[in-house]
This record gives C-alpha cells, sequence and structure tokens, in this order.
C-alpha cells in the first residue's frame, strides 16, 4: 500500500511541477503574443530563449554596454556628447524607439532609429556619421532600443507617412529574385511551417537589433532585410534606401502593439 | 588535320552559343494548362542524377519546403510530401510542376524552374538563367517518377 502513495505523490509532484514549468513558460510567451501576432521568441528554443532572457548572458548587451560608453562621449566638432543634450537615456530615450520608423517634419522624411542617430550626429555634434551595421553605430542603437523594451511597437502612419506604408506593404508581396518569393510567401502564407531547418515567422521587426547566432554577432533589421531579398537571388536594395525604410515601417505597423524587444536573441 | 579542326569547331560552337543565348530556353508545349508531355531534352532523365540535383540546396533544394522519402535531415513541409508522388501525378504534369507551377497556381510560393521571363531584380549573377537546366529538370522528373506507393 505505501508504494502506490509514494508513486501517487510522485505523480502529483511531476504534474503539479510540469505544470508549474508549463505556466512560466506560456507566461513568457505570452509576452511574445498580441493577438494573432506573435515574435521569433515564442518558437526558439528554450537555450535562445533563455540567453536573451538574461541581460548577463545576452550577447547583445555586448554592444548594450559599448552604446552606454559611446552615450556619454563627446565627439565631432562641436565637442558635444549625447548626454549633453539628452541628459539619461534612461529618461530621455524611454519608449523613443517604439515610434520608428518616424516622419521628419523638418527634413521631410522617414528616419530609421540608425538614421535619427547619425542625422542628430550631423546637426548637434558636427560629427561624421556612423557606417551601417559598424559596431559603433550598432552599439548606439541596441543602447537607444533597450530604453523601449517592453514598450509595444506603435508607429504613426497617417498623413506623410501613407504613402510610405502604402509602398512598404506593395514591397512585401511583392516577389522577388530568381526564386520569384515575395516576403508574404514565407512570412505569411506560411509562417509556422519548416523552410529546411528553418522555422518560418511572421517576419516581426521588434527585436532588432537583433544577436543572431548565424553570425555570431548583433545585426540591423536593415542587414536582415538585405539577407532576405538576397536569398530569393535578387539584387537586394542599398542599406537605408527608400525601399527598405518604407519596408520597415510596413514590418513595425504589423508588428503594432507587440513589445519592444531588443536586444533579441534568434538563432 | 582537316577532320582534327572541324571536331574542335563543334566541340566549341554549343559552349559559344549557350553564352551568346543564355537566356533562351528549349521551347515547349504545354497541354491544358497541366502537362508538358514532351522531355524537354528529347531523352529520359537520370534519376540518380535527380536525387542528388533534388536535394542540392543549390539546385533544386526540393527539401527545403518538400518532404522526401530519402536519408537527409531538416526537411520542409511548406508543399505537400512527395512520397508516392509518381502514383498521383503523370510524368507530363511532375515535368509541368516543375517547368512552371504558376500556371496551375499564380500563388503559389513554389519557384518556377525553369523560365526567365517575368521576374523582378533577378540577381545580375543569375539574370538570364533558368534556376535548373532542361536536363536537371529532366534528371528531378526521372526521379519523381520512382517515387510510388
Amino acid at each position: 500500500m505505501r508504494r502506490p502513495s509514494h508513486i501517487a505523490f510522485a505523480l502529483t509532484l511531476a504534474v503539479a511541477g510540469g505544470a508549474a514549468f508549463a505556466q512560466a513558460q506560456s507566461e513568457k510567451d505570452a509576452k511574445y503574443r498580441v493577438g494573432d501576432k506573435y515574435t521569433g521568441y515564442t518558437y526558439a528554443d528554450p537555450t535562445t530563449q533563455s540567453m536573451q532572457d538574461d541581460d548577463y548572458v545576452n550577447p547583445g548587451f555586448l554592444w548594450v554596454q559599448e552604446g552606454e560608453k559611446l552615450w556619454s562621449a563627446a565627439e565631432g566638432a562641436a565637442g558635444k556628447s549625447c548626454a549633453d543634450c539628452h541628459g539619461k537615456a534612461q529618461e530621455s530615450m524611454k519608449a523613443v524607439g517604439a515610434l520608428y520608423p518616424k516622419w521628419q517634419e523638418k527634413i521631410g522624411k522617414l528616419e530609421n532609429v540608425e538614421q535619427r542617430i547619425n542625422q542628430c550626429r550631423a546637426d548637434n555634434m558636427k560629427a561624421e556619421p556612423w557606417k551601417w551595421e559598424s559596431p559603433a553605430l550598432l552599439a548606439m542603437t541596441a543602447y537607444v532600443q533597450l530604453q523601449s523594451r517592453g514598450q509595444p511597437v506603435d508607429v504613426a502612419v497617417e498623413g506623410p507617412v501613407k504613402p510610405h506604408l502604402q509602398n512598404g506593404e506593395r514591397l512585401f508581396y511583392m516577389r522577388h529574385g530568381q526564386l520569384d518569393l515575395s516576403c508574404a510567401n514565407c512570412h505569411e502564407d506560411n509562417d509556422g511551417k519548416w523552410m529546411r531547418g528553418d522555422h518560418l515567422g511572421q517576419a516581426m521587426a521588434n527585436g532588432f537589433p537583433t544577436y543572431r547566432l548565424k553570425e555570431q554577432t548583433l545585426i540591423s533589421l536593415q542587414f536582415r532585410l538585405i539577407g532576405c531579398v538576397r536569398d530569393t537571388r535578387a539584387e537586394a536594395y542599398p542599406y537605408g534606401s527608400d525601399e527598405y525604410l518604407d519596408l520597415e515601417l510596413y514590418l513595425a505597423h504589423r508588428g503594432k502593439g507587440l513589445p519592444v524587444e531588443a536586444p533579441s536573441v534568434r538563432r | 588535320m582537316r577532320r582534327l579542326g572541324a571536331i574542335i569547331v563543334s566541340a566549341m560552337l554549343p559552349v559559344a552559343a549557350s553564352v551568346a543565348f543564355a537566356d533562351e530556353l528549349v521551347k515547349f508545349a504545354v497541354v491544358d494548362d497541366n502537362e508538358i508531355r514532351e522531355s524537354l531534352t528529347g531523352k529520359p532523365g537520370n534519376p540518380e542524377e535527380g536525387r542528388k540535383a533534388a536535394a542540392n540546396r543549390g539546385l533544386g533544394n526540393c527539401l527545403a519546403c518538400h518532404v522526401m522519402p530519402i536519408k537527409e535531415d531538416l526537411q520542409g513541409d511548406v508543399g505537400p510530401d512527395l512520397k508516392g508522388v509518381a502514383s498521383r501525378l503523370k510524368e507530363s504534369e511532375l515535368r509541368l510542376r516543375l517547368v512552371n507551377p504558376k500556371l496551375l497556381n499564380p500563388q503559389t510560393a513554389m519557384p518556377a524552374f525553369y523560365r526567365t521571363d517575368g521576374l523582378n531584380r533577378v540577381r545580375k549573377d543569375m539574370e538570364g538563367k533558368p534556376i535548373l537546366t532542361a536536363a536537371q529538370i529532366e534528371d528531378i522528373v526521372a526521379y519523381l517518377l520512382t517515387l510510388k506507393e
């Protein structure tokens, strides 16, 4: 009689433990699901998820730390640092990244975070722009985006931005390259399925810059878009092109309400 | 000597022709938007070569989207399982689906493996070239025909 009760006790524990684990897992997952939208986190393997969850383990924080240093480093002819005008990033940059790409009235142009950083360097610091995908630009972008972590993506799409959104949507559905694939073919018509070793997701942009295990580095959304277009065997558009800006806007709009997840970790 | 010269010239001609007319595909007739009855090369393909081309990531890469009854890791499931496909489709139907599946379903994600027109921003090094050659299409058709249930 003792044995069955032991077994029953062990079973109860196992079931309770399993349920607790499943619940913790689904609570973490729920953060990255809004309605029928979900991010790559939800289907990342548990090791990748825990890398992202722990700031001390997440390799993206190497860039964040560098960005924090750069924030208060004076540079350029004006001899100013970001901090001289913006003070503490934790306050001045809070939730800012969730609004990008954003229309800049002064220059009559849509800008992403990288472009805003460089424009600010040019206008206020009289400093040279950082090159696309340079360690410094990635570091500053990661540091700025981190201040919006958890904030729902909320890009403005009305007024002068509307034609850009429409163009981004057009590009999302436009087939490219010798393989004749649109973004939608994989990330909308077939999300959740497997393409060889890759789980097709919804192409959500809220986790960028992202630490990509495949590349062993932090990457920008622009870098990923270039890679994706090239994978269709098409001529990629250049960094910062109108096409990618509009696409970036459309992706952000598709993912409206998802929390900024930067720096995320992905396979 | 004259004979040798003739051999060299004839051996070089096809190379020159394929460079000059890289974007010219073998002509084929589509029947009922569902079949291409004649072999693109005029002869049957090699199923062994076809199996290799089907799995090769740089060629057919069929495994990217289809489960196939072969021992290979990482098989995709975007498209239907190819097990027993030859019991469901005829040779002429398989050929059309490789050459240009968009003739059947314009919305499909499956690329047209033997087509060079109507494409957008094709990478410069791929311009004017189909994904597979006529011979590779025939090899894969021959391989798929071995997948009977």
